[in-house]
């Protein structure tokens, strides 16, 4: 019995020949559309170190840091108002008060049916329109400055998908789940916090994620509308020397900035999902 | 001059600019989408080759697309595809500024975001195929193509109907930032009546509502669709 297992150990293990890789169409159709995304890349840097400008760079660099963080700060902050607006949206569309349901159902389909471009507009070149009113009630300095306005339109717009992000979330959780607590007698308040809640969170979770992303690439719009945020500085930066790199430059901080919320994200579900893995 | 006769057709009224509006943004959408499908179906069929190049490619194609604004694709497309030219211009020999047709870059800019988002939803629902139907076409002598035509296309499409349906409702509000490059849609014309006639609530007003009857109309399209996809299928 020793004798065969020292054999085993010192035997040379012959294993089968690995299976000869051929030159398949779709092989060389895959290795073509990597070299081609490869090479435009190559041609990404090379461009931009060919157009390598240190006065441009001196002037646009704190420019576009600048327009970063107030794209960050505008959707963050909106995203935040919006959490905070979209929990009696949610609500209302999950109540039985058919008044109630009707006037958030409203709200949610006007506002997820129609462009966030239209309602930026709509706050900023539209609201103006009542100037006299709003002074007469002392608004007008907040719908004055293009930033507010596109703040309460992100904050509006975002409310009406997250209040369906939370709406969804808390009507996935079943039934089983408020009648077990109430069998123990607890309230509906502590039920909905501390059974209901953590349990929806989960769910929802990717979607928030979701919208954070696609608030993120919708703040580029107030470019339009004079506010100075990452692209609203591509825009100007593009206008004043008609170097296309301003444009290449957006897009890899937008990239970037997407590509590591998304990492973010991925990260805190497989944290908080540790205790589903079987 | 009453609101209603601004929006008319009469002397004065908007109505004949701003349908003009309604009927670009429409085709607009509508040539995007056959070509935001095709690419998306083959960009889903990438991403799940068993070829690791082709699912690296597929996947850089929408971690780019996805991750870019919507306008600053536009823009990258309309300043990029022009300056692209020019240089090819130059190279040819030819000198003179070469303008892009901005409704062209809108349909590839939105074709590519479109696509992008339409490979996740396809690929998600050829996962919710399984392979028995594959190897039963296969065992009755259906080759790949015959397979994918015949079998599993029909059921990828009622799979996929409620996602991409989704999507083209996107698509439609998405469409709204080519006025940002020029072209003449239902914000650009409601923009420019706003404007001449400084009745600007009124004008994006009646710009949002004409989405919202768009996105209405297109639901009833999208559930008589449906209805008939799935009246031709066994639920599972």
């Amino acid at each position: 019995m020793t004798q065969t297992f020292i054999n085993a150990r010192t035997a040379t293990v012959t294993r089968p020949p690995a299976p000869a890789k051929r030159w398949t169409k779709t092989r060389i159709i895959g290795h073509l559309l990597v070299a081609f995304w490869a090479a435009l890349i190559i041609g990404l840097v090379l461009d931009l170190y060919s157009a390598w400008d240190i006065t441009l760079i001196e002037t646009y660099g704190p420019k576009y840091w600048q327009g970063l963080v107030t794209t960050l700060t505008l959707v963050f902050s909106s995203i935040i108002f919006g959490a905070i607006l979209s929990v009696p949206v949610a609500f209302g569309r999950m109540s039985k008060n058919r008044i109630g349901s009707a006037i958030a159902y409203a709200y949610v389909y006007f506002f997820r049916g129609t462009p966030l471009i239209a309602q930026v507009f709509l706050m900023y070149y539209g609201v103006s329109e009542f100037r006299e009113k709003l002074e007469y009630v002392g608004l007008w300095w907040f719908f004055r400055e293009a930033w507010y306005c596109a703040f309460l339109a992100f904050a509006l717009n975002t409310a009406a998908y997250q209040a369906e992000i939370l709406r969804g979330a808390i009507q996935s959780v079943s039934l089983g789940q408020w009648e077990g607590a109430a069998s123990l007698g607890i309230s509906k308040f502590v039920t909905f916090r501390k059974v209901i809640l953590p349990q929806a969170l989960i769910v929802a979770l990717r979607p928030y994620g979701n919208e954070v992303i696609l608030m993120i690439k919708g703040s580029a719009i107030v470019a339009l509308v004079t506010v100075y945020d990452l692209m609203g500085y591509t825009k100007l930066a593009y206008s004043r020397t008609f170097d296309f790199q301003a444009y290449l430059w957006a897009a890899i901080f937008y990239l970037v900035l997407v590509e590591v919320l998304r990492h973010i994200w991925d990260w805190m579900e497989r944290r908080i999902t540790r205790h589903l893995i079987r | 001059m009453g609101s209603i006769a601004l929006l008319g057709f009469g002397e004065g009224g908007w109505g004949y600019s701003i349908a003009s509006g309604i009927l670009v943004t429409v085709s607009l959408a509508l040539a995007t989408l056959p070509i935001g499908l095709l690419i998306g179906f083959f960009v889903a069929l990438g991403k799940q080759a068993a070829e690791p190049s082709i699912r690296l490619a597929a996947n850089m194609y929408t971690t780019i697309f996805r991750g870019l604004p919507e306008l600053l694709t536009l823009f990258l497309v309309y300043f990029g595809a022009q300056i692209g030219i020019q240089k090819l211009g130059a190279m040819l020999g030819f000198s003179g500024t070469i303008e892009i047709n901005s409704f062209l870059a809108g349909m590839f800019a939105m074709g590519a975001v479109f696509s992008s988002y339409a490979s996740e939803v396809f690929l998600s629902a050829f996962r919710a195929i399984p392979r028995g139907q594959y190897e039963g076409g296969y065992a009755i002598g259906l080759s790949y193509g015959q397979t994918m035509w015949k079998v599993v296309l029909p059921q990828l499409i009622r799979i996929a109907l409620p996602g991409l349906s989704n999507l083209w409702m996107i698509l439609l509000k998405d469409t709204a930032l080519v006025s940002a490059i020029g072209l003449a849609d239902i914000l650009r014309q409601t923009g420019v009546a706003a404007r001449v006639t400084k009745h600007a609530f009124l004008f994006y007003g009646t710009a949002c509502m004409i989405y919202l009857v768009l996105a209405i109309l297109s639901s009833f399209v999208i559930n008589a669709i449906e209805k008939r996809t799935t009246a031709s299928g066994v639920r599972r």
